[in-house]
């Protein structure tokens, strides 16, 4: 007897929820029972919060001037010739109330193609974080911009370093007549980690020192390491116009952060009058049919402005409730008197 | 000269022609002993040793050999390309992303097969270096095995088992036999006896032995394990004795010598060329049709791969056209690019377009897929429902790759006997020149004492006394049964338990058993066979002595035995039973009429008739017989075919004595299968070896045909009536009309049940079907016979082929198989007889039966009893399906709104190849975020409960025809992944554009526009998986949410350091920098909702419009909590049924379901009590009475 309840001992399998499957489960329908008012619940809250987002969107400022100098009228048209050098020209304009504060001030590019790969490839990473051996032999994706004619290894190299936004802006109050300049804030508009981690400057004292031997990048009016004379803890890899540079944007069309106006009288935000903008132009972009505007904006807990969030909230939440309708008549007409 | 010749010629096609096409024989020296001069030269051929190797590797070609197997399959190719495009050209990923993948995947299977591996050469070298003793200059030594030699005489003790093919010179019995089982050869674990060479027998100790001079002339080897002829020449005094080997000489590896102290057998097989190292060959690999959708969608991706891979370079150069967006200042070209030809440059830019949309074709797709198939094969296999506690077997899969298949059975070919039935067989009656009788040892259900019979006739005059006794010494001789006085034979029961000597009758077949115990019962013991005498006991107790002298063997050609044997009074007899067909011909005088009708009255009941039939042989027909047969024997070319015109010959004018009928049970729950089974769709076939009548017996038994089914008939009997031609056409024109007067709504399948109306059975039998499938004649018209033929199978749900040879029932599927529909079709059966047909189908399957284990050995799928197949099938094979379905859809789903985005990216970054997700992701996305998900829910989900399944088989008609993998349901998928891809990536677009996302008036990089579109991704994805998950157990929680987790968790860690390894750092704290922004968390939220909402509202609606079958169930089980399987007529939730309710026919079904295990036990037991009155139980089963053949109600169809 023994003998034969072996075999079968050995052999049976295991009798466990796992392997007869049937664990405990739970087991959810998408029924209409659930989903209308799951439907509701998420269209009223959508709603909710694009109405909010809408609000809060409309309220905020942006001003928004188009300086390439295309048009004949246009105070920038005599720089926009390509042979003119160290061109200046002021933009005018009038605020007719107060434009709240802190007033961010952005410069734009469009159809700037800075999300091209081989754009984008085209730097050096050792090079960045201050690592020297980089800077006698820079990484071959940044050619062409790799050496120069003299065959001197170019720091920073590569196209995106390169091709740096190098226009400069003044902008002034004009109060009685005079021109009054309003402090422009040029202190974390890059991200943190870039500032501090991503990017370092080769601990070389002084910092000039670390570029002998090297050329600066054709494109750029000085060397790297005086971008900023005013403060020399800007300079180098870690400049804060530099870092915003290389950041690339995802889409042709652009705004990049060039300063904050967060100081002195402005703290509150730039007050009704006249303004003066002045705007070194050196910065090419008519052969490729881009244009360069300056944007003065505030931001809000949700950013900048930007009503396309709070409509999209919206339109989804409308049709969540929309289609909870549809599926309740839906269900009336044609489930209810099956499930009697 | 010509030695050398030959030699050559040996060497050469040795080498060039592939081994022994022209040398059909090989001859080997005994001991290797020269013969002695004078005797014909032989050709000394050269013989492998004999190790076994079952390995695929060496150490050394390990890594080749398996990269070349690896890479053959065409979507490891396909990566490898791809992989070596990003090395060779500048592309936009790094060769890491698709490499590392696929390293990733050809180490794991390179690991997996090597390990395999491994375990074989284990395998191999324990066998290879287990010892052998081996007779060498008259002393036995130990050897290893992989040592012998062809022509070695190797000692085998008992229990060993045998290290090769041999041939057995002599044995420690006297009679020079032995008994071998060849249980891990073959799976039959009776006892065969196998002889030794008869003049050598003699020498049973290793001197002697080392004395015999003697070359054996044998074929060379073939895989038929049954099969051998040689022949072998004894030198005794340099004079060479010739004797035929046959297949009961030779021992074949791997089988094992019981009951016998020791042998001695000389070697002839080694190594590679054993019957069972041949018999290893791996079977043709079967693919499934979910495998064949899923290669047609990879067609159709790699297309719009292609395709998109085109566009955007065409668009690339038309956009480049102007030399400022070509080249703008600012991104300025090497010399050496622009030097370039620009038909270089533009394949170039085509390749890493590919290269950046390649991960629409996912390698981990193939993975998945496969650890699908494998894992979910375990489901099976532990199955406790599938577990037969009286075996001790469980199912067994022997193929993972089929799983889903199961799912979509069209066609069920089942074997009868084994399969079906029990094949136990029970002695019922037989029936001697007219008179019934029999034994009498179970009445009403007590157990009478004493062998004890009933004879119906009531007056056997003293004729037919001596023709009873015949009778029962033909049915005791008769047989090849042997007695083993043991009380079990290797854990398997074997026949009834004898009183005495406790001793069981073995038998390959079971119906000789059962005759052999229905001879006890009468009065007739066979007791043993000794020293070429079998002996009997006879009523009065005392023992008859009858020489066994020649034995004509069984095959299912001939369909019947013969035995000669010489009593003790010296007479002569033939001894010859077999099927009616087979004996009646040959029989010239008897009482035919009475035993033929008494014979189609047993079948009609489904009982199994053999007739008995003897013939006296004088002498000098004796000495006729034995010169016939020996030179039949000697033979060594068509020996098979001689010897079966040497049977033709002797097995002549014999005369009747009578039948017997044994009764083989229906399986248990074989009826309630197969009823499930027609209701799931599927055709069942019915082929059998059976005579016709009793298989159409055990067709009504098992429901197979009901009371109301119309039978078609296409059968020798009424081919000789009318023409193949006319019978062929009045049947199709039959079933035409009939076709022709349903309404489209009830053909389509989805409302009609089926199997209750409109209901055609056709038999046929193996004459007619040969006919049917010849190839056609020039001059008639019978070229489309086959058409027909098909015509009229299509619309008849169950048919049955008896009188079938196994190769036919092969021939039979591959006709289905092959049919314009291609029907998917699965075989199952338990016999040697059923291989064919298991491999032809689709889906083998394979019953752990009585005859042996081939069946399971060459099945996809082993079950313990028929009754499985039902669970298998209705739940398994359906779930199996719904999940790789989804597996599959959902697989190319969530890769187009992987890559979809960055093809539109490409619009926006002038189509530069920028990818817009970062290089991980890339690479981890199928890997490790979206992969265990699909993989759990692949393995877990279950849609229905399982009750249901069972409970409803007409559920399994909803996902026949791969209805869940057509093209409206991938086209939706796709559809639903532009949709996707177009919301997250314009969605992100439109939010990112120009504005901040912060509150300190930061701006963000391409890469958080890319991380933004991913997240959504990922969680849109997983979140869509999980709305259609249906089944929730806690692995599907920890899957999901802890997919979600680590994705999570990985971006964190990802960005969270500069890691020193990377000559990048793009992506550092990207991922954190979107996190804390508000905007880029609505976003995320309103970009899924926007994703998901409208298909989740499509469903819905869909299900309230238009609901399927599984989702009407799904809310039924809802309203009864679970307890839908407990309630009855599911049939009201199907489609068009409601009104049907209570409509007679589906009362009809409900009574008949109800009412067969009623009927069952009706059926078992009037015979013990209506055998005085037969036909007194006609009214309790109409469809049996003679009358009214089958059709019962007299719906038989006589056109």
């Amino acid at each position: 007897m023994n003998k034969k309840e072996k075999p079968e001992a050995e052999n049976r399998p295991d009798n466990t929820a796992f392997t007869q499957q049937r664990l405990p489960a739970w087991q959810p329908m998408l029924s209409a029972g659930i989903v209308i008012p799951l439907f509701l619940i998420i269209g009223l809250i959508f709603i909710g919060i694009g109405v909010a987002l809408f609000v809060t969107s409309r309220d905020l400022q942006v001003l928004e001037m188009d300086y390439t100098g295309m048009e004949q009228n246009s105070p920038c048209f005599s720089c926009s010739d390509p042979d003119q050098k160290n061109c200046k020209c002021t933009l005018d304009f009038n605020l007719d109330k107060l434009f709240e504060g802190p007033v961010f001030f952005y410069y734009a590019l469009t159809n700037y193609f800075q999300n091209q790969r081989s754009y984008g490839v085209s730097k050096d990473d050792y090079q960045l974080s201050g690592d020297l051996d980089n800077f006698k032999d820079p990484d071959s994706t940044c050619s062409p911009y790799r050496y120069d004619s003299n065959n001197n290894p170019i720091v920073p190299c590569g196209s995106l370093a390169n091709s740096m936004f190098n226009d400069t802006f003044k902008l002034y109050q004009l109060v009685a007549g005079t021109k009054k300049e309003v402090p422009l804030d040029g202190k974390g508009i890059a991200w943190w980690t870039d500032y501090n981690i991503k990017y370092r400057n080769p601990s070389v004292t002084p910092l000039k020192n670390a570029f002998n031997g090297t050329v600066k990048p054709l494109f750029w009016p000085r060397p790297a390491y005086e971008l900023d004379p005013t403060d020399p803890a800007n300079n180098g890899f870690i400049n804060q116009d530099f870092l915003v540079w290389m950041r690339r944007a995802a889409l042709p069309n652009f705004r990049k952060l060039y300063r904050r106006i967060t100081e002195g009288d402005y703290s509150t935000g730039l007050p009704e009058g006249n303004y003066s903008l002045e705007i070194s132009y050196n910065y090419p972009v008519l052969n490729f049919d881009g244009r360069k505007k300056v944007v003065f904006t505030n931001v809000s807990w949700m950013g900048g402005k930007n009503e396309f969030l709070g409509i999209a909230y919206l339109v989804i939440g409308s049709l969540c409730i929309v289609m909870s309708v549809v599926m309740l008549i839906v269900y009336a007409k044609f489930k209810f008197p099956e499930e009697d | 000269m010509g030695l050398k010749c030959s030699t050559l010629r040996t060497l050469i096609s040795r080498y060039c022609v592939g081994e022994e096409n022209w040398v059909d024989s090989r001859t080997i020296y005994i001991g290797h002993k020269e013969p002695p001069p004078g005797t014909e030269a032989f050709i000394q051929q050269r013989f492998p040793d004999n190790r076994i190797t079952s390995s695929k590797y060496t150490f050394w070609n390990f890594i080749p050999k398996n990269m070349f197997e690896q890479f053959r399959r065409v979507a490891n190719f396909y990566f490898l390309i791809i992989f070596l495009v990003q090395l060779i050209i500048d592309t936009p990923t790094s060769p890491v992303t698709s490499g590392l993948p696929l390293f990733f995947v050809i180490t794991v299977t390179a690991i997996k097969q090597g390990y395999e591996d491994w375990l074989r050469h284990k395998a191999d070298n324990s066998i290879n270096q287990s010892p052998v003793h081996v007779v060498h200059n008259g002393k036995v030594i130990r050897k290893q095995s992989r040592k012998l030699r062809v022509g070695d005489v190797v000692f085998v003790k008992e229990d060993e088992t045998f290290p090769c093919d041999l041939i057995m010179l002599s044995s420690s019995r006297q009679d020079g036999t032995c008994f071998v089982t060849t249980a891990s050869l073959d799976g039959e674990s009776s006892h065969k006896t196998y002889y030794a060479v008869q003049d050598t027998k003699s020498y049973s100790t290793e001197q002697e032995v080392d004395s015999i001079h003697a070359t054996i002339e044998c074929e060379q080897p073939q895989p038929d394990l049954y099969k051998f002829v040689g022949r072998i020449n004894v030198y005794m005094n340099n004079e060479p004795v010739a004797r035929p080997l046959g297949s009961e000489n030779l021992l074949l590896r791997g089988a094992t010598l019981k009951n016998t102290e020791f042998i001695y057998a000389v070697v002839i097989y080694t190594g590679m060329e054993t019957k069972m190292a041949l018999n290893y060959q791996s079977k043709s690999q079967k693919r499934s049709a979910v495998e064949k959708s899923m290669n047609s969608y990879l067609v159709v991706y790699l297309f719009i791969l292609i395709g998109k891979a085109l566009v955007n370079t065409l668009l690339k150069y038309v956009w480049q056209a102007d030399p400022n967006r070509d080249e703008p200042w600012y991104n300025q070209r090497t010399e050496v690019e622009r030097e370039r030809h620009i038909i270089i440059r533009a394949f170039t830019d085509f390749l890493a377009f590919m290269v950046l949309f390649n991960y629409i074709i996912p390698v981990s797709m193939y993975v998945t897929v496969e650890m699908q198939k494998f894992l979910g094969s375990y489901f099976l296999m532990w199955d406790d429902e599938m577990f037969d506690p009286d075996l001790g077997e469980r199912a067994v899969v022997n193929t993972s790759d089929l799983n889903e298949e199961l799912g979509q059975v069209e066609y069920v070919f089942t074997d009868k006997t084994g399969t079906l039935t029990e094949n136990n067989m029970e002695f019922i009656e037989c029936c001697i020149g007219g008179s019934v009788y029999v034994p009498h040892a179970i009445c009403n259900g007590q157990v009478m004492s004493g062998a004890g019979m009933d004879m119906i006739d009531t007056s056997p005059g003293p004729d037919s006394r001596d023709a009873e006794e015949l009778f029962f010494r033909a049915l005791c001789l008769c047989h090849t049964v042997q007695v083993k006085e043991e009380e079990t034979v290797d854990g398997i029961k074997h026949g009834c338990h004898q009183g005495k000597s406790s001793s069981f009758y073995i038998s390959s077949s079971p119906d000789e058993v059962a005759l052999v115990e229905g001879m006890k019962k009468l009065g007739f013991t066979y007791l043993r066979l000794k020293d070429s005498h079998m002996e009997i006991l006879n009523r009065e107790d005392e023992i008859e002595r009858f020489e066994l002298l020649e034995v004509l063997t069984f095959d299912s050609v001939r369909r019947r035995m013969s035995v000669i044997v010489r009593a003790s009074s010296g007479e002569l007899f033939l001894f010859c039973k077999g099927a009616d067909s087979s004996i009646f011909p040959r029989v010239v005088s008897g009482k035919k009429e009475e035993v033929q009708a008494r014979v189609e009255r047993n079948a009609v009941e489904g009982l199994r008739t053999l007739c008995v039939a003897y013939r006296r042989l004088s002498s000098q027909q004796y000495s006729e017989v034995v010169a016939l047969l020996r030179e039949a024997r000697l033979a060594l070319q068509d020996r098979d075919k001689r010897l079966a015109e040497a049977y033709d010959k002797i097995e002549t004018e014999l005369i009747l004595l009578g039948a017997t009928a044994v009764e083989d049970r229906l399986q248990e729950k074989a009826a309630d299968t197969i009823e499930s089974l027609h209701k799931a769709g599927m055709k069942v076939w019915v082929l059998t070896g059976d005579k016709m009548e009793t298989a159409a017996a055990t067709c009504y038994a098992s429901k197979l045909f009901r009371r109301s089914t119309q039978i078609l008939e296409l059968t020798t009997k009424r081919t000789e009536e009318q023409s193949l031609h006319d019978v062929l056409f009045d049947l199709s024109r039959t079933v035409l009309r009939h076709q022709g007067t349903m309404t489209r709504e009830t053909f389509s399948g989805l409302s009609s049940d089926f199997g209750d109306f409109a209901d055609f059975g056709l038999i046929i039998d193996g004459a007619t079907l040969s006919a049917v499938l010849r190839p056609p004649q020039e001059d008639s018209n019978s070229g489309n016979y086959k058409e027909i033929f098909l015509e009229i199978c299509r619309n008849c749900s169950a048919v049955l082929c008896c009188r079938m040879a196994p190769l036919q029932k092969a021939q039979i599927v591959k006709l289905i198989k092959t049919s314009k529909e291609h029907p998917i079709t699965l075989a199952i059966g338990d016999g040697a007889n059923d291989v064919s047909m298991i491999l032809e189908a689709h889906v083998g399957i394979g019953i752990m039966g009585k005859e042996g284990r081939q069946a399971v050995r060459n099945s996809d799928y082993a079950i313990p009893k028929f009754k499985h197949l039902k669970k298998l099938l209705l739940v398994h094979g359906h779930y199996y399906y719904i999940r790789i379905s989804e597996l599959v859809q959902y697989f190319f789903y969530k890769n187009v709104v992987f890559i979809f985005p960055q093809f539109l990216y490409q619009f926006f970054c002038g189509f530069s190849q920028q990818p817009l997700y970062d290089t991980a992701f890339l690479t981890l996305y199928n890997i490790s975020f979206t992969s265990l998900p699909i993989l759990a829910y692949s393995l877990i989900e279950q849609h229905i409960n399982m009750d249901i399944l069972k409970k409803d088989p007409t559920l399994y008609r909803y996902i026949g025809k791969n209805s869940l993998l057509r093209w409206p349901t991938f086209i939706y998928w796709t559809a639903l992944g532009v949709y996707e891809a177009v919301v997250m990536f314009f969605g992100a677009y439109f939010l990112f554009d120009n504005t901040t996302f912060t509150s300190n008036g930061q701006m963000f990089g391409n890469w958080t526009f890319g991380t933004l579109v991913f997240t959504v991704l990922v969680f849109t994805v997983t979140f869509k998986l999980a709305l259609d998950t249906h089944y929730w157990t806690w692995i599907s929680h920890f899957v999901i949410w802890g997919s979600l987790l680590f994705y999570i968790v990985f971006s964190l860690l990802w960005g969270g350091i500069i890691w020193p390894f990377l000559n990048y750092q793009r992506m550092y704290y990207v991922f954190m920098q979107m996190l804390s922004s508000g905007p880029a968390w609505l976003s995320i939220i309103l970009l899924i909702a926007a994703c998901l909402v409208p298909d989740v509202a499509k469903t819905v609606l869909w299900r309230a419009l238009w609901p399927t079958t599984t989702e009407k169930i799904q809310r039924a089980d809802r309203l009864y909590q679970g307890h839908l399987s407990d309630f009855t007529p599911l049939s009201s939730l199907r489609p068009g049924l409601n009104s049907d309710l209570d409509s007679p026919r589906v009362l009809e079904a409900q009574r008949s379901r109800s009412g067969h295990n009623v009927k069952k036990v009706m059926f078992t037991r009037w015979r013990y009590r209506g055998f005085t009155d037969y036909c007194s139980f006609t009214p309790l089963l109409p469809q049996f009475s003679p009358g009214t053949k089958y059709g019962g109600t007299g719906r038989e169809e006589r056109v």
